[in-house]
């Protein structure tokens, strides 16, 4: 099954309640999805010339300031951080180049699970009221942001295999579905430079996008080439850096729904998700059409 | 009337107060609010009521009806009356997937859109939809009748048995052995009352085309021998 929500801010009040509303939507998706749990979250944009990574160690109470140091020392310049739980996000001055080979010697058990500007992702296993509460999801800010909440079917319960995946700077995707042409399509990935960290399908999905992105297309354009060369079952909601895109297979067999006030935009498996957010009762609210790329920006 | 507050009290107890014949013979009307999207609302009831549900539902609203009249007033999520046998379900807004799977009977009224898979494998109901319905609606549609008063998406009646259709607006592709059928008077007079059921007899017969199996697929093809 699975349970995805997204949420997109149009106004102050939801950027300043963006991580409580995000999680009273993942909450309500528990039942769909029980292993494992994750949010995406886009805020505090970094400075020009800066990056922001999310870090994630296998155990509580990691030596970060350590890592900073180090860190510091690599780009030659200061570095700012923040913990949540067992992860931490760092802001870098310099690129995201060569910072995963550079973990791996340095720190190698230690894991990059987003770069960019503004994209933080925190994911752990358990419920979603159990991965909120661990990183403390309900004070965050922010533009947009995105939840799942997984049952797993296709490749092992691991904090590694939880979603949202990120493949991509500021770019990230939450997949309910399955795809049956993955493993083809992520030895055509490696050959293109893009890195996985598991076998799991929807991190094929993720690179995918991320793939076409780094070749020039925009997210709509980037969806819809996916369409032709990914199979399989999906409903996927995709977050970059200014925009939140939807779409489902042709078959579309995997549910979803969209409202929409002039508040904000979100997405999620079903309505109950959304009917916590305020003003849904008289939202305009539908359910997107198979093979049709619904997207908004900032 | 009887009325339930699904923040105070949850699925589970209305369904077993349907359920409880002492109470549901007893109670003519109902009324549940707050439904915000939750699952299975007003499920398996096998009495002569009048039920309204104010709001918006999820999976399996009104499922299995028997004999009650049920108004939604909200959109539903996948699988709104599923296997009904008898009775009307309204819904004032839209319907998700698979609205009307395998129901036997009774009428099925949808005043906005249907997704996909309208009437899968429908056994008897009539389904009217003021709006549009998904693609692979009215697959292996067996009996009744599914009437679109919109556009109809790809593949209508694939595999389709002896069930009826009738839409008013385009149809993007037919499925296997989906045929386009003339209208005759009997069916125009058949199309009239079930708009008139749906409350929708502005609505003029005239603007509908029939369609119906071609038969083809009904008996194994002796041409086919060789490839077993």
């Amino acid at each position: 099954m699975c349970g995805i929500v997204g949420l997109f801010s149009k106004s102050e009040n939801i950027e300043s309640h963006l991580g409580s509303y995000l999680s009273q939507m993942l909450i309500e998706m528990t039942e769909r999805g029980p292993d494992s749990a994750g949010i995406a979250v886009y805020r505090n944009p970094t400075d020009k010339n800066h990056t922001k990574l999310t870090v994630l160690s296998p155990e509580d109470n990691y030596n970060w300031k350590k890592v900073s140091n180090d860190l510091s020392q690599h780009y030659d310049g200061l570095v700012n951080f923040e913990i949540r739980g067992n992860q931490a996000t760092y802001i870098v001055p310099g690129t995201e180049e060569g910072i995963t080979a550079w973990l791996y010697a340095n720190h190698p058990d230690l894991k990059l699970i987003s770069s960019g500007s503004s994209i933080e992702i925190y994911k752990a296993m358990g419920l979603p009221t159990r991965v909120i509460e661990k990183f403390n999801i309900q004070e965050l800010t922010g533009t947009h942001a995105l939840g799942h909440t997984r049952m797993a079917t296709e490749s092992a319960v691991t904090t590694h295999h939880s979603h949202p995946f990120s493949t991509g700077e500021d770019l990230c995707l939450v997949h309910n579905g399955s795809l049956s042409n993955h493993n083809r399509l992520r030895r055509i990935l490696r050959k293109k430079g893009i890195i996985f960290h598991t076998d799991n399908d929807s991190e094929v999905a993720a690179g995918y996008i991320a793939s076409r992105l780094q070749q020039g297309d925009d997210l709509d354009e980037a969806l819809a080439a996916s369409i032709h060369d990914l199979d399989g079952f999906y409903t996927f909601a995709v977050g970059t850096k200014d925009g939140f895109a939807v779409m489902r297979d042709p078959i579309a067999c995997k549910p979803a729904v969209i409202a929409e006030t002039d508040d904000w935009v979100a997405m999620a498996s079903e309505y109950r998700a959304l009917a916590v957010l305020p003003g849904a009762k008289n939202a305009h609210c539908w359910e997107p059409a198979p093979a049709k790329i619904y997207s908004w920006k900032h | 009337m009887i009325e339930f507050d699904l923040d105070q009290s949850d699925v589970r107890e209305l369904n077993a107060a349907l359920h409880n014949s002492d109470i549901a013979k007893n109670q003519s009307k109902w009324k549940v609010r707050n439904t915000k999207g939750r699952h299975a609302i007003a499920v398996g009831i096998d009495e002569t009521l009048e039920m309204l549900i104010d709001g918006h539902v999820g999976y399996y609203c009104a499922g299995m009806n028997k004999h009650a009249n049920i108004t939604v007033n909200g959109h539903c999520g996948p699988g709104v009356a599923e296997n009904m046998m008898s009775g009307t379900v309204r819904i004032k807004g839209n319907a998700s997937q698979y609205a009307g799977a395998t129901a036997h009977g009774g009428l099925l009224v949808i005043e906005g859109d249907a997704s996909s898979r309208c009437g899968i494998s429908m056994k008897g109901v009539d389904i009217v939809v003021k709006g549009n319905v998904g693609h692979m609606s009215a697959f292996m549609a067996q009996k009744g009748c599914l009437v679109v008063c919109g556009d109809a998406g790809d593949a209508l009646g694939d595999s389709l048995y002896e069930a009826r259709l009738y839409v008013r607006g385009k149809v993007a592709s037919l499925g296997a052995d989906c045929i386009e059928k003339p209208m005759k008077l009997e069916h125009k007079a058949e199309l009239k009352e079930l708009l008139k059921q749906a409350n929708l007899s502005d609505i003029n017969v005239d603007e509908f085309h029939r369609y119906g199996s071609a038969r083809t697929l009904y008996n194994f093809n002796i041409d086919n021998v060789g490839a077993y």
